[in-house]
């Protein structure tokens, strides 16, 4: 990483880089429309509006917070229900200081007026697209707008039909709708494995969530279980 | 939201859910032009994503009951196989709602 004080280079913009960016995105969309049409169809089963379903996925725009929240999104909204929803979409995006941290080096020779606004669409497939597109010494930031930007229109309208489908399904368990967000998220852990070591910090998440979940009632196991994974992975040795 | 436990608009939630997302978001890039991130917070940010998945996946599925467990093993099983996001979700689906029909659960 670049030290601070450093002047960081002015990258290019070229529209066949915003071409590519957005090309380099495709192999990632099947899976975000997946994401997306279940966050939909969530947001219509929770009594969501059409308007504050997709209100969501166009500003809050982060999928795992969105639903996760949704599953616990209370029938009666009051202040404390609200401030542990607000709680949880905090720690669930904690690693955007990650992703966000990364674009460092790349961005920063940009004036602030480019760079923020790019940020604020940021995501983890983008994140991981871009860090491949600069190991084989890409530059153009074009690249990484045109990915960005993409990804962002289709998680925006794939939430629509997620959510007219979700408002159809009258009875979700007779479909296994009920099921969605546990398979889903499991199928999520198969291409985030990184071998064993990078995996304790889950297992220690899951015993302290199954833990917490059984002395507390609310949603405090998913906080205490994603803390604890979290700080497991902060206390391992350092990996090459 | 002034301690009164009355009912909270959707739409407030939805905007502050938006704004301290949107910081996150904005954060790590400031924070880096000043303070770099040490190895521990970074190897902690890292470990975040999974640690989410499993605390919210596991006591879900465990309260869930067999069908859940059988249903998430089987989306699991299909993504290992197959990596399909869309086949892995409709092979959990169908495997609860065909265990119910059967009567399990």
């Amino acid at each position: 990483m670049t030290p601070p004080n450093h002047p960081d280079p002015l990258p290019p913009f070229s529209f066949a880089a915003f071409r590519a960016g957005a090309r380099a995105m495709l192999p990632a969309q099947p899976g975000l429309i997946a994401f997306a049409l279940v966050v939909g169809a969530l947001a219509a089963q929770q009594g969501f509006s059409a308007i504050e379903a997709l209100w969501m996925s166009a500003f809050v725009y982060a999928g795992m917070a969105q639903l996760i929240t949704l599953q616990m999104w209370p029938a009666d909204l009051t202040a404390a229900a609200a401030a542990s929803l607000i709680l949880v979409t905090t720690i669930v995006n904690l690693r955007f200081l990650l992703l966000s941290a990364a674009m460092r080096p790349w961005f920063g020779g940009l004036p602030s007026w480019q760079s923020y606004p790019m940020l604020t669409i940021n995501t983890d497939a983008g994140y991981l697209v871009s860090m491949r597109y600069r190991a084989a010494g890409g530059n153009d930031f074009g690249f990484f707008l045109g990915g960005a930007m993409i990804t962002w229109l289709i998680w925006v309208l794939a939430t629509l039909p997620g959510y007219l489908l979700g408002a159809a399904i009258g009875a979700p368990q007779r479909f296994g709708f009920d099921v969605v967000m546990p398979a889903f998220f499991a199928a999520m852990l198969v291409p985030m494995w990184r071998g064993r070591s990078r995996a304790l910090p889950w297992v220690v998440s899951g015993l302290v969530a199954l833990a917490v979940d059984w002395l507390i009632d609310g949603y405090w196991f998913l906080i205490a279980g994603a803390i604890a994974g979290s700080i497991a992975g902060g206390l391992q040795h350092e990996r090459e | 939201m002034s301690g009164s436990d009355g009912p909270v608009d959707v739409m407030t939630v939805l905007l502050a859910m938006a704004a301290l997302t949107l910081v996150l978001r904005l954060a790590g890039f400031w924070m880096m032009a000043h303070v770099p991130l040490t190895g521990r917070v970074r190897r902690m940010l890292e470990a975040l994503p999974g640690s989410v998945i499993m605390a919210t996946v596991l006591p879900v599925a465990v309260k869930g009951g067999p069908v859940t467990m059988l249903a998430v093993a089987a989306a699991l099983a299909v993504m290992i196989l197959r990596r399909n996001d869309f086949l892995a979700v409709a092979t959990g689906m169908a495997v609860a709602a065909g265990l119910r029909a059967f009567g399990v659960g």
